[in-house]
Formats: C-alpha cells, sequence, structure tokens
C-alpha cells in the first residue's frame, strides 16, 4: 500500500519553472523541418500547374495565361504534396503557422 | 426492487469530450442496463473514395482519427500494397514502425491523462500531458506534422530520419522514460488510484473474446492477442510479445496500457538498431484492383480496413472498422451492474474515440 | 503477403448454422460489412481466431436484401446489424438490440445504397478576380 506515490514528483516540480510558455505573448519555438504555412518564390515560378494538379484540397490555383498563382489558406492542409511535385523547387513549407484570420480569402502572387 | 430511473449520460459529458450518449437505467445506486447511441457526427468518410484517388485518400484516411492518424494512413497503404503488390522498401516499413510506436506512446500517455482526469487525480493529468508534449516534439522534428503526421503514402514514407537525428531521437525517447516510470509508478502503485480501479468492470476471458473486445480491452482480459503477431511492417525482424494481464479489471487495462508504452520505447530501439540504409519508398503505377482487409494493431486495437479496387483510380469501396466500434459491446456488459460514480472511469477505461468511429 | 485470407461463400439460410460453429471453435467476431457491387450488396461476416482469419460470403439483392440475425449468437454483433440496416437499408431480421433505424443520425435514409450526387460543377471557387 502506497500513499500519496506523487509526493516526490510535486515536492520536485515546485522548484522548477513551468514547462509551459505565455503563449501569445511569448512566441512558440518552432521546430526545423515542422510543415507550416506554404511559401512560394514566385520569381522562380513557371506556372506550369503541377502544385495545382496534385494538391489534394485543391487549394492552389494557377493561371497560366496571367501569370498568377493564388492559393486558399485555409484550404491549405500543409500536406508538402506541392513542395514535392514542383519542378522549379520554388515552393516551400515554412515552420510557422501563420496568423489567424476570419475571412476566406484567395492570396495572390 | 427499488425504483428504476433513466440518467442519461452524454453526449456531452465533462469526462469524455465525444459524442456517445447512453441511457443507463439505475436502481439506486446501481446501473442495471445501459442502451449506447452513437450516430451523431457521422461523416460518411467511407464513400468519399468515389471522389478522391487512391493516392489522395490517404490524406483522408489518416484524418479518420486525431490520435492514431498515423496508423490509420499506414493500415490503408498496406491494404493498397497488398492488393496492388507492390514491396515496400525494408527501410520504409521499419520507418512505419517508428512512427507507429511512436504514436502509441502519445496515445496511450493521452489516455493515462485522462485517465487520471476521470477520476479526479488533476495533477497527475498534468504530468501524463507533459511527457506526452515531449513525445509530440519527436513526432514533429521527425515528420513535421504533432498529430497528423502525414508521412506515410502508398510504395513507402515521405520522409527519412537520418542517423544525427536517430540517435537525437534515442537520446530524447530514454528521458521520457525515465519520466514515465515516474507516472506510471503512480498508477500502479498509488492507493487513492488502486481504490477506484481495482475490481472494476471485469470482463471475464470468454465473455471478451464473445464480445469482440479488441486491444488493451482483451488483453487485460487474459487473451494475448495482438495484431502486431501478424508480423506486418519490420515486427517480423523485432522481438515482440504481446502483453496481457488476468484480472480483466479496470486496473489490468490500465496495467497493459503502462506495460506497453516501455514495450514501445523498446520496439524502437530495436527498430532503430536494425533499420537497413537504403530507398524509402518506390514508384507506384497502375490502379488497384482486387481486395484485402488490411488488420493493424492501434493504441485502441485491432483497425480492419477492406479495401475493393475495380481497376480505376477510384476504389469501389473502403471500409473502416474502428477499434471503438468493437469495444462498444464490451463497455455495454461491463456498465451493467456497475455503481454510477464508475460510469465515467469505466467509459474512459476502453479508450474510446468516438469520432473516429463514427467515419 | 501479410496473412492468408479464407473467405468462404455461405447461404444466407445457414449462416446462422456456419457462425454457430464458428462461435462453438472459439472464434471471435471481428466485424460485418456490406459493399456494394452495383445492383447487388455482397455481405462479409469476418471471424478471427488467434490471427487465424475466416470470411463468411453471400450476395444479396440491393433493394429488400433480408438476412437472419447473428446476435443470438455473437451479441455484439447488434453494432454491425444496427449499422448494415441504417446505412444499406439490409432489414436483419430478430436483431437483438434493435434501435429501428436509429443508429446512425443521417440526413438520408440508407446513405450508402444511394446513387452519388452529380460532382459539383468546377470544383472550388476560382481564386483572385
Ligand atoms: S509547380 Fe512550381 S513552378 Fe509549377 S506552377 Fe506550381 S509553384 Fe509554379
Ligand atoms: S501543402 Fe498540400 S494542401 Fe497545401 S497547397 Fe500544397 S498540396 Fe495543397
Amino acid at each position: 500500500m502506497a500513499f500519496f506515490q506523487m509526493k516526490k514528483m510535486i515536492l520536485a516540480w515546485t522548484f522548477r519553472t513551468p514547462v509551459t510558455t505565455k503563449y501569445p505573448f511569448e512566441p512558440r519555438k518552432i521546430c526545423p523541418g515542422s510543415r507550416g504555412r506554404l511559401d512560394i518564390k514566385i520569381s522562380d515560378c513557371i506556372f506550369c500547374t503541377l502544385c495545382a494538379k496534385r494538391c489534394p484540397t485543391q487549394a492552389l490555383n494557377v493561371d497560366r495565361t496571367n501569370k498568377k498563382w493564388h492559393i486558399d489558406r485555409l484550404r491549405c492542409i500543409s500536406c508538402n504534396c506541392c513542395v514535392e511535385v514542383c519542378p522549379k523547387k520554388c515552393l516551400h513549407l515554412t515552420g510557422d503557422h501563420g496568423i489567424p484570420t476570419v475571412t476566406k480569402d484567395w492570396e495572390t502572387f | 426492487m427499488g425504483t428504476r430511473t433513466i440518467i442519461p449520460f452524454g453526449p456531452q459529458h465533462p469526462v469524455l469530450p465525444e459524442p456517445i450518449h447512453i441511457d443507463l437505467v439505475v436502481e439506486d445506486e446501481k446501473v442495471v442496463e445501459a442502451v449506447p447511441s452513437i450516430g451523431f457526427i457521422h461523416r460518411g468518410l467511407e464513400r468519399l473514395v468515389e471522389k478522391k484517388d487512391y493516392i489522395e485518400y490517404v490524406y483522408v484516411a489518416e484524418r479518420i482519427c486525431g490520435i492514431c492518424s498515423f496508423i490509420h494512413g499506414q493500415t490503408y497503404c498496406q491494404g493498397v500494397e497488398e492488393i496492388m503488390k507492390i514491396e515496400v522498401p525494408t527501410r520504409a516499413k521499419y520507418l512505419r514502425t517508428i512512427w507507429g510506436e511512436l504514436s502509441r506512446i502519445h496515445s496511450h500517455l493521452l489516455w493515462l491523462g485522462l485517465m487520471a482526469d476521470a477520476f479526479g487525480f488533476e495533477s497527475l493529468f498534468m504530468h501524463s500531458w507533459r511527457v506526452r508534449e515531449q513525445v509530440l516534439d519527436l513526432i514533429e522534428a521527425t515528420t513535421g506534422g504533432r498529430v497528423i503526421f502525414g508521412s506515410c503514402k502508398v510504395g513507402g514514407t515521405r520522409r527519412d530520419i537520418p542517423a544525427e537525428q536517430m540517435s537525437w531521437l534515442l537520446a530524447q525517447l530514454e528521458t521520457v522514460e525515465k519520466e514515465m516510470q515516474l507516472i506510471v509508478d503512480v498508477f500502479m502503485n498509488d492507493n487513492s488510484v488502486k481504490h477506484r480501479l481495482c475490481g472494476v468492470g471485469v470482463i471475464s476471458k470468454e465473455d471478451a473474446i464473445s464480445l469482440g473486445a479488441v486491444g488493451p480491452t482483451l488483453r487485460g482480459s487474459g487473451v494475448a492477442d495482438d495484431m502486431r503477431l501478424l508480423k506486418y511492417a519490420a515486427f517480423g525482424n523485432l522481438d515482440f510479445q504481446p502483453i496481457s494481464k488476468t484480472d480483466g479489471d479496470s486496473y489490468s487495462r490500465c496495467a497493459v496500457r503502462c506495460a506497453e508504452l516501455f514495450q514501445s520505447v523498446d520496439l524502437i530501439r530495436q527498430a532503430a538498431a536494425k533499420m537497413p540504409e537504403g530507398e524509402i519508398a518506390v514508384k507506384v503505377t497502375g490502379n488497384p484492383d482486387g481486395e484485402f482487409f488490411s488488420r493493424v494493431e492501434q493504441p485502441r486495437g485491432e483497425v480492419v480496413y477492406y479495401i475493393k479496387g475495380n481497376g480505376t483510380k477510384n476504389l469501389t469501396r473502403f471500409r473502416a472498422r474502428t477499434p471503438t466500434f468493437a469495444n462498444v459491446p464490451p463497455l455495454v456488459k461491463m456498465l451493467a451492474g456497475c455503481e454510477l460514480a464508475d460510469v465515467p472511469v469505466l467509459v474512459l477505461t476502453i479508450d474510446p474515440c468516438i469520432s473516429c468511429t463514427e467515419r | 503477403m501479410i496473412e492468408e485470407q479464407t473467405i468462404i461463400t455461405v447461404m444466407p439460410e445457414t449462416l446462422v448454422a456456419e457462425t454457430r460453429k464458428m462461435k462453438e471453435q472459439g472464434y471471435r467476431l471481428v466485424q460485418i460489412c456490406v459493399t456494394r457491387l452495383g445492383e447487388e450488396l455482397q455481405l462479409d461476416y469476418t471471424f478471427d481466431l488467434n490471427r487465424k482469419f475466416v470470411n463468411f460470403r453471400f450476395m444479396q439483392p440491393k433493394i429488400g436484401a433480408r438476412v437472419p440475425s447473428v446476435s443470438g449468437i455473437y451479441w455484439c454483433a447488434f453494432t454491425y446489424e444496427n449499422e448494415i440496416s441504417d446505412l444499406f437499408g439490409v432489414q436483419v431480421d430478430g436483431n437483438a438490440l434493435d434501435f429501428k433505424g436509429n443508429f446512425y443520425k443521417t440526413a438520408m435514409k440508407h446513405p450508402f445504397i444511394q446513387d452519388a450526387a452529380p460532382a459539383p460543377a468546377a470544383a472550388p471557387a476560382k481564386g483572385g478576380q
């Protein structure tokens, strides 16, 4: 019979700094390799539309004639598919996850 | 005989933020009968295969459940690979094993936390989740996602774990293991925890089999059945014996999960030591034509996918039987005859994931 | 090959007797699954004993499918039988715990035997103006 098995752990943690952070005031530590927001280096893009074809959520729309590249950020699931197929390697997922938004807009590059 | 009253439990209940509703017929403080009902959020994901092609559907399969996401993806991929006769590179098999076991650790830690919360042990709950956070960090560093790993695809995996990252992961696991030991000690030995778990919700071995229990619910009743014995992924090359406890009560289900935490750490170590160099994916061409029942052991138990393809890029039928669906009848049996105050604990001992049941 | 899977064709009339034999041998009911193949439904009853996989299979018409319940043998079959009757409209005779179509709360009746709605015109709204 063991009573109050946790006392050691609880005592130890009384003297430690908390593991949680004050989130909105202190930015989250981003781990390298995390899949976050999709970023494009538009100067390299050749508007081949491969990324839009392979996106499982249809978050991308590439306009060949007007040379425009559109993304719906709320549809994107950060799956890395478009990054893998892009022949010019001009897409990549950054570690940060972007800021919250209240409208569903297409972003244009 | 006292008066019978019906007390509704759920679909909104503080102990379990998931939509299961149980009508509890109580007589004084005893539950005489329980009638479950689910189906509040049926998503119809099984029919989505008609719209998404079989490669894209991996993303949907992963999103069936938020906790065993990787293993859902793995089950789906293994099923399709089996139909298409794709031989996955050995390194990819080991990677799948490692990620699968990492997700088992994080799922069991989540469950331990929820369990502590269910019997009102808040500090234990927080410490379980603190350790779980470290496991999630390992997952994020190796796959890029914390909850949806997105690293499994038909034909292999999408990411590799380089050697230096692997040694970092193993070093981190060492500290996680020490922390887990402290938490598990409390669960296994503390008097107040034992008081809530021992002898509560007993399911005999025969009942567990005839009620179709799976996973820790089955193993807690003394049946050493584990789908990992099918030797899918790399389990054929690892030293693995399923853990089972014979008492069949809530305490032994808890003990099975606690022991599996350390077993998973051990399996990851073995897999890391034996993992060969090489490719991580093969190119997939053609469409699946055939059928297969794909079975994999999830943290909650055995999951069964029935996949049937007809030679086009859309599958004819995709059916998922999630472990919680199979564990609902044992839960109903457990509830009949228990004390009203034990109901939340009993509902949690099957590790319910109602949302993945409503695929 | 992960595992050997035995698929046995049975008759709906002998299903209950065959299932009873499985139970006597100590098998566990893994799942009941329905697949729509055009105008027919394929029913699968899956059993497992120490990872030996056995599956009973038979066909039924899409409309008016009727099967005897096995919940008298495996009580846990009630979840699967309610599922197939709600999603596929299979009539199950003698279910131990019949929810009478209220197991799943779906917007349409028997959604899984309905033909797919025509795909929405051009999938996503086009971005940018
Ligand atoms: S695949 Fe790459 S190059 Fe082609 S349109 Fe997309 S971003 Fe541009
Ligand atoms: S990351 Fe995935 S979901 Fe997002 S735009 Fe690329 S392909 Fe689409």
